[in-house]
């Protein structure tokens, strides 16, 4: 038996032990997921059991060093991981922008006594972290970005306001673009992390179209940063002035992310489904209908194996730097012709906003959500913008 | 297996791809040819010295003179046929004809396959009976007749059928017209008697038939594995062609797409590079993404072929669809750019958008296999 293999033979078993039952059943709603944080609260005993066994094992972050609370897994031990809790239908034990953004840009600029520090906070969701990237008026041209930090020696004094900050009514801490030179505009930004509990930060929720509030704006006013959070600590990631280059990085894997890369719901087919769902109500799909989920499976089932090859490439170092803009504007513009398809589909059924049938109003407030897609982490278009400069090279600004 | 080729499908796609641009390209090909009105629509030397560099027995098996390689390998030739629209046999004879007789008799190898390793012989293939790919419904008929079969009916687009020193026909030895069963493949010679082909140009330059058969007389050995059994034979050969076909589609994509961006780098209006004009950018950059998906789900459901995979069937079609969408794309962005010379014949551009329509038809088009796609999935 190759080592893989016994590690499989391993991770199954550990599985069985310690993935409790409740812990196997797909995400349904928010209170599914759990993020950690100071006031974090568990649903039910099977969340806290799953969530302390994996913290335990190093498997809220398998990939990350030991050191950093990670379980040190190569990548094909993290794959195996991957397919085995697929296998069982696990539930993440932590869902986390700690862990799917700054987690990666700190193992790639943070100090040590950074990566000591806040790394194993993160891997224990003993902090949650919300993005302070977007401003009123910095959306897609992210560094014409205004929010600025004066050096007062020992600290900085930042004032500005943030947009699209995704829950940070619930976080704890924000990693945050400051402009730190007002003369150079890449060269002047640094990438802050600020305690949400110092004096002069606020938020205030956004109410979306599809009544749901997951983002917030939030206020910052006088806040005094410390430059230090203790020895080797300092509030910047990388140098100041230069968190541009962690604020790329970043976005990098943002985009990968919201690219749905390495399958789940945007790569799966759905006309079966949809067929039968049609069905129970006693309805078909109308020819040019069924059609138009068929072409759509088609690209589905495409952007799949596509999202496959792109991890297998990411993994053997082939892929080209600027390839997850492509996944991310193929993805979610899949996404968004997935759930207008649903729409369809599931015809006025799925126009009912609050029955409980619809569970809320779940696929219409879904299908709103999707048009974000294209919005958030980059718009579409510029998207398109940095795969004809950078990969097609075409010319021009 | 990583969806990406391996050290020596690197090295076999570098050989492939410079043998291509050097001696398969359009000027010494398809343009030679066509300008010639040449009746086979392709060049028999270059098939001669595509069989001295082993392309065309990929597929063979070792024991029969060739590199018993798989599906990954056949497209990575075919890919780089398709970015040189080099006209060649190498899909209906080294794919479909060489699929089919993997499951034929000794003896039928002993016959044929040698003369395809050396790249003497050019096979074909007889399955369409109307201008729409549907394999499902077979009416030729091949009844006993001795010791062997009389063969009737009449086949179309039979790819180089002309051409063809073989064609492997797909008739009915019983049952109704639209039963699975019933289905026999024959390994058909050139010089079978009742045998006759209507020989026809397509728009792509290639050369095709409606070839009928008036009671050929065919011994019982020209029958390529079970009497009555053959829907399996057929299934495989049509896998086989279809994901070729997808990876010669992925070249043409792919040859559109780079002619096109090239082009936008170096033709200027309104003082400006056209490239530069974000209309323009915005759309290459949605064609480059295409193609990226294209080609991923070809090189996987390639492996799914070469790895014997249940999905692989239905993975060929939705590559197959997805592929004829894509290369459809990229060539009528290709014209389009191209402006009023992308519509001269004297620019390479509009015989990419011949091809890609004579292609896409090939075995089924995107309409048939997305469909194929709904009726597997149950909808």
């Amino acid at each position: 038996m190759s080592d893989l293999e016994q590690f499989r033979m391993e991770t199954r078993a550990w599985l069985e032990a310690n993935c409790p039952a409740e812990m196997r059943e797909p995400v349904r709603d928010e209170d599914d997921v759990y993020w950690g944080g100071r006031n974090a609260t568990f649903k039910n005993d099977a969340q806290k059991a799953w969530f302390d066994a994996c913290v335990e094992k190093g498997y809220t972050v398998p990939a990350w060093p030991k050191a950093y609370g990670g379980a040190g897994l190569s990548a094909p031990e993290a794959k195996v991981l991957r397919e085995e809790m697929a296998r069982i239908n696990a539930r993440p034990p932590l869902s986390s922008f700690g862990i799917w953004m700054l987690g990666p840009a700190l193992l790639h600029f943070g100090t040590e006594g950074q990566k000591q520090r806040f790394l194993n906070e993160i891997a224990r969701g003993e902090i949650r972290w919300c993005q302070g990237y977007s401003e009123p008026g910095s959306g897609s041209d992210l560094v014409s970005l205004q929010t600025y930090g004066e050096d007062k020696g020992d600290h900085w004094v930042v004032n500005g306001q943030k947009v699209w900050t995704s829950y940070a009514d619930h976080c704890d801490w924000i990693f945050c673009l400051v402009r730190t030179d007002k003369q150079n505009k890449y060269q002047g930004i640094t990438f802050m992390l600020i305690d949400m509990e110092t004096q002069g930060v606020s938020t205030k929720p956004i109410k979306l179209i599809s009544g749901n509030s997951p983002f917030c704006e939030t206020f910052l006013e006088d806040v005094k940063v410390p430059k230090s959070y203790g020895d080797d600590i300092p509030a910047q990631v990388g140098e100041v002035n230069r968190g541009w280059d962690v604020a790329k990085y970043l976005l990098g894997h943002e985009r990968e992310m919201i690219s749905g890369a390495g399958g789940g719901d945007r790569t799966a087919a759905i006309g079966a489904a949809m067929k039968r769902h049609a069905a129970q109500n006693g309805d078909e799909l109308d020819p040019v209908l069924r059609a138009e989920l068929a072409m759509f499976d088609v690209d589905a089932l495409a952007y799949g194996c596509m999202g496959e090859k792109f991890l297998d490439e990411i993994k053997a170092g082939k892929t080209h730097p600027a390839q997850p803009n492509m996944m991310k504007y193929a993805g979610t513009e899949l996404n968004k012709r997935r759930h207008e398809l649903m729409m369809a589909a599931g015809g006025s059924r799925s126009l009912e906003w609050e029955s409980e049938e619809t569970g809320g109003g779940k696929p219409a407030r879904n299908w709103l959500r999707t048009k974000a897609n294209s919005i958030e982490g980059g718009t579409s278009e510029i998207m398109l913008n940095v795969v004809s400069k950078r990969i097609l090279e075409l010319p021009g600004g | 297996m990583p969806l990406y080729h391996d050290e020596d499908q690197a090295m076999l796609a570098d050989t492939a791809s410079s043998f291509m641009a050097e001696e398969g390209n359009i000027a010494k090909q398809l343009r030679h040819w066509r300008d010639r009105d040449c009746k086979d629509g392709f060049g028999h030397d270059l098939w001669k010295q595509m069989a001295e560099l082993g392309f065309n027995g990929i597929l063979v098996d070792e024991a029969d003179g060739g590199l018993g390689m798989g599906h990954v390998e056949a497209g990575i030739v075919l890919e780089e046929i398709g970015r040189n629209l080099t006209p060649s046999p190498f899909l209906t004879s080294s794919v479909l004809a060489a699929t089919a007789l993997k499951h034929g008799s000794d003896d039928l190898k002993g016959r044929y396959l040698p003369g395809l390793v050396a790249g003497d012989s050019v096979f074909a293939v007889a399955i369409d009976e109307t201008a729409k790919h549907r394999p499902e419904r077979i009416t030729t008929r091949a009844e006993k007749s001795g010791n062997g079969f009389r063969l009737t009916g009449s086949k179309s687009f039979v790819v180089y059928g002309g051409s063809a020193d073989m064609i492997v026909v797909a008739a009915r030895t019983s049952g109704a017209d639209n039963e699975t069963d019933g289905i026999t493949l024959f390994a058909v010679p050139k010089d079978a008697k009742g045998m006759s082909h209507d020989a026809v140009r397509l728009v792509d330059s290639s050369m095709a038939t409606h070839t009928k058969f008036d009671g050929v007389e065919l011994d019982g050995d020209a029958v390529i594995g079970e009497v009555d059994g053959g829907r399996e034979v057929l299934d495989a050969m049509l896998r086989a062609g279809r994901i070729g076909a997808a990876a010669e589609g992925v070249g043409v994509a792919r040859g559109a797409m780079d002619r096109t961006v090239d082009y936008l780098k170096q033709r200027k209006q309104f003082g400006k590079l056209i490239g530069e004009f974000q209309a323009l950018q915005h759309r290459a950059a949605h064609l480059y993404s295409e193609v990226e998906i294209a080609r991923a789900v070809t090189i996987k459901t390639q492996q799914l072929l070469d790895a014997g995979a249940e999905s692989a069937d239905m993975m060929t079609s939705v590559a197959k669809a997805k592929v004829a969408k894509t290369a459809r794309l990229a060539v009528q962005e290709g014209v389009q750019m191209h402006g009023g010379i992308g519509m001269t014949d004297e620019y390479d551009i509009g015989l990419f958008m011949k091809r890609d329509r004579a292609l896409a038809e090939f075995l089924g088009d995107a309409y048939y296999h997305a469909n194929r796609v709904a009726e597997l999935s149950g909808y």
